[in-house]
């Protein structure tokens, strides 16, 4: 128990019961002070770091001295502010984590909240901080002072001020832990990730996988639309032409026209062939029929590579069984390609709220997660927030887990 | 059988939800001198006509309402159980090998799965219906295809004439019909399909349906 070591001074803040008087209770006052000076102390970077802010934001504009001089407060605070981060943290058994919007670049953390709120700390840890921490230390200190001057100076008025001084201890024993868990508590409210932020880095996310979505979305509309103008429509067309003009030649040349009926039947052939691939890569019949567990067995059965499945899930709503085939098509297609394996397999379970599917080969391995195909799977995913982790070290085997959150249809 | 009375005369049940598509499907089939008996356009009502026992085959489209997923496919499943070997040929927009292989589970023969585009080419869909109705087993090109493309490292031990000859037979077609198809005589077709039963390590089966089967079975497995 006396053993001072660093985890037991900063141990959580037990604020217990103050009416019994125990060793160990007070052990850990005395512990809890000494921690409370250290909040003290901090006064005086604080001070400093408060002061050159302001210089900062008084300079910026007119010199660019201030943008100078913010290359060395912004980083000093942000030492500062995360060591009181882990004493906080440790006093209060959680981790205050600072949700700062992106690593400083330039100057955008003039623009992050989260940086504004460490100037806040700062005044605080100046002013009304400095008070609350230097309390229990005065509250202690005092009377030991006139104990050690009575016990050395000898002199009858030491006597009676350390009389006097004896509802200060006892104040002292009552307010030092709820004191320090209150500094913690709102320095963890000052310099911790707010909800509001996290909400707005949330929103950050959404607004950029949105317009990934609305990108991909575009291209897919223009392939479609070429495909069917190039394909399709072109077809049809010419089967127009041709059954025309063997309206016209019926009478005159029956041959001729027989051999145009002929060749437009072929070409009815070739548009409804046209359609199916078209229809294949926008959503699969059989998806669309048996959903993923049925898609995935007859994706498995056209490939050159042995596949297994076991993919038992029920039907999901239409866009996630949509993303999640053709994100297993291209990891599928990627073990085809790249890996050489000699088999493969699919599983997939859904678990009440989350569809996780893992695609597996024996291959080769090295499989580059930045690769188009990969990052493809991750942007398809990514618009259900779902995630892609690729594991694959060199020699195989190659892992893809797929992880998509959503209910059932 | 109620065929055996009237030899030349097939009857059949056609179910097919799209108005112009079942006109023009009753049009061929009649045409060819095959009755239908009993057009419908959703599965209930296909169920109640397979119950019929004067029909020698049924021509189903996969997708039907209510549901339009696969109620054509389920309905052939389900008579061929109540009514072995069956003849049924279904059609789609679109086939799929995982589909194929249900159809073939039992092994039986009197099957057919077809593309619709198929109907296009008349007499080849006519001479279709009559070998499924037979006993026989189609496959469309298609399907056969996408098993033998899946298949390919396999099959790198057969010539280009093996493996075309392959690729017909497991479409359902005699060695008469896969000579006259190649341009070349029947005997010089039996020593190919010999060649291919020894490579593949098949059984060898001497009737055309067995054979077809056993192809597909190896081609799927």
């Amino acid at each position: 128990m006396t053993d001072f070591t660093a985890m037991q001074i900063l141990a959580p803040v037990r604020l217990g019961r103050p009416l019994d008087v125990t060793a160990g209770g007070l052990l850990d006052r005395l512990r809890l002070t000494l921690v409370s000076a250290g909040y003290a102390a901090s006064f005086v970077p604080s001070l400093a770091l408060a002061i050159l802010s302001v210089l900062c934001v008084a300079l910026g504009p007119a010199l660019g001295l201030g943008v100078l001089l913010a290359q060395a407060v912004v980083p000093a605070t942000a030492g500062l502010t995360a060591l009181h981060r882990r004493v906080s943290g440790r006093l209060l058994d959680e981790e205050i984590t600072p949700g700062y919007a992106s690593p400083t670049q330039g100057l955008r953390w003039m623009r992050d909240p989260a940086r504004w709120r460490n100037v806040g700390f700062l005044w605080f840890s100046a002013s009304g901080g400095f008070a609350m921490s230097l309390l229990p230390v005065a509250l202690l200190t005092l009377p030991l002072t006139w104990l050690i001057l009575a016990l050395t100076a000898s002199g009858w008025i030491w006597l009676l001020l350390l009389v006097l001084s004896g509802p200060a201890l006892v104040a002292w024993w009552f307010v030092t832990p709820p004191l320090v868990r209150a500094r913690a508590l709102t320095e963890r409210a000052m310099l911790g990730d707010s909800r509001v932020a996290r909400l707005e880095q949330r929103v950050e996310r959404v607004e950029e996988s949105r317009a990934e979505t609305l990108d991909h979305n575009a291209a897919e509309v223009r392939r479609i639309e070429r495909d069917l103008h190039d394909g399709a429509q072109a077809r049809i067309a010419s089967v127009g032409m041709n059954v025309g003009l063997a309206e016209k030649l019926v009478h005159t040349d029956p041959e001729a026209a027989a051999a145009l009926l002929r060749e437009a039947r072929e070409t009815t052939m070739d548009a409804l062939d046209d359609l199916r691939s078209v229809v294949r890569g926008i959503h699969p019949p059989v998806l669309a029929d048996k959903g993923l567990t049925g898609a995935v067995q007859a994706l498995s059965l056209a490939l050159p590579v042995p596949t297994s499945v076991a993919v038992e899930v029920p039907r999901l709503p239409a866009p996630v069984e949509s993303a999640a085939y053709f994100a297993i098509a291209e990891c599928l297609a990627n073990t085809v390609k790249h890996a050489a394996a000699t088999r493969a397999w699919v599983t997939g379970r859904y678990d009440g709220d989350r569809l996780r599917i893992t695609v597996g080969d024996d291959g080769r391995g090295g499989a580059d997660a930045t690769g188009s195909g990969l990052t493809g799977v991750a942007r398809r995913l990514d618009a259900f927030d779902g995630d892609v982790r690729v594991l694959s070290p060199a020699g195989g085997p190659t892992l893809v887990e797929l992880e998509v959150p959503c209910r059932t249809a | 059988m109620p065929d055996s009375l009237r030899p030349d005369s097939l009857r059949a049940v056609l179910a097919e939800d799209q108005a112009l598509l079942r006109v023009g499907l009753t049009r061929i089939l009649e045409a060819g001198g095959i009755e239908v008996v009993e057009a419908v356009d959703n599965a209930p009502s296909l169920a109640r006509a397979l119950a019929r026992d004067d029909i020698d085959i049924a021509v189903v489209d996969v997708r039907l309402p209510p549901t339009h997923t696969t109620e054509g496919l389920e309905a052939a499943t389900a008579v061929r159980e109540a009514r072995p070997a069956f003849p049924v040929l279904v059609l789609s927009q679109w086939v799929e090998p995982l589909y194929a292989r249900q159809l073939l589970a039992g092994g039986e023969g009197s099957i057919g799965y077809l593309l619709k585009d198929r109907v296009a080419d008349v007499d080849a869909f006519l001479a279709a219906v009559r070998q499924v109705a037979e006993g026989g087993t189609v496959l469309d090109p298609e399907v056969v295809a996408a098993l033998v493309t899946a298949r390919s490292r396999p099959l790198d031990r057969l010539t280009e004439r093996e493996r075309e000859v392959l690729t017909l037979m497991a479409e359902g077609r005699s060695n008469a019909a896969i000579a006259a198809r190649m341009v070349v005589t029947e005997k010089a077709v039996g020593k190919h399909t010999n060649n291919i039963f020894a490579k593949l390590d098949l059984p060898q089966a001497s009737d055309d349906n067995r054979r077809v089967l056993a192809v597909l079975a190896w081609l799927d497995g």
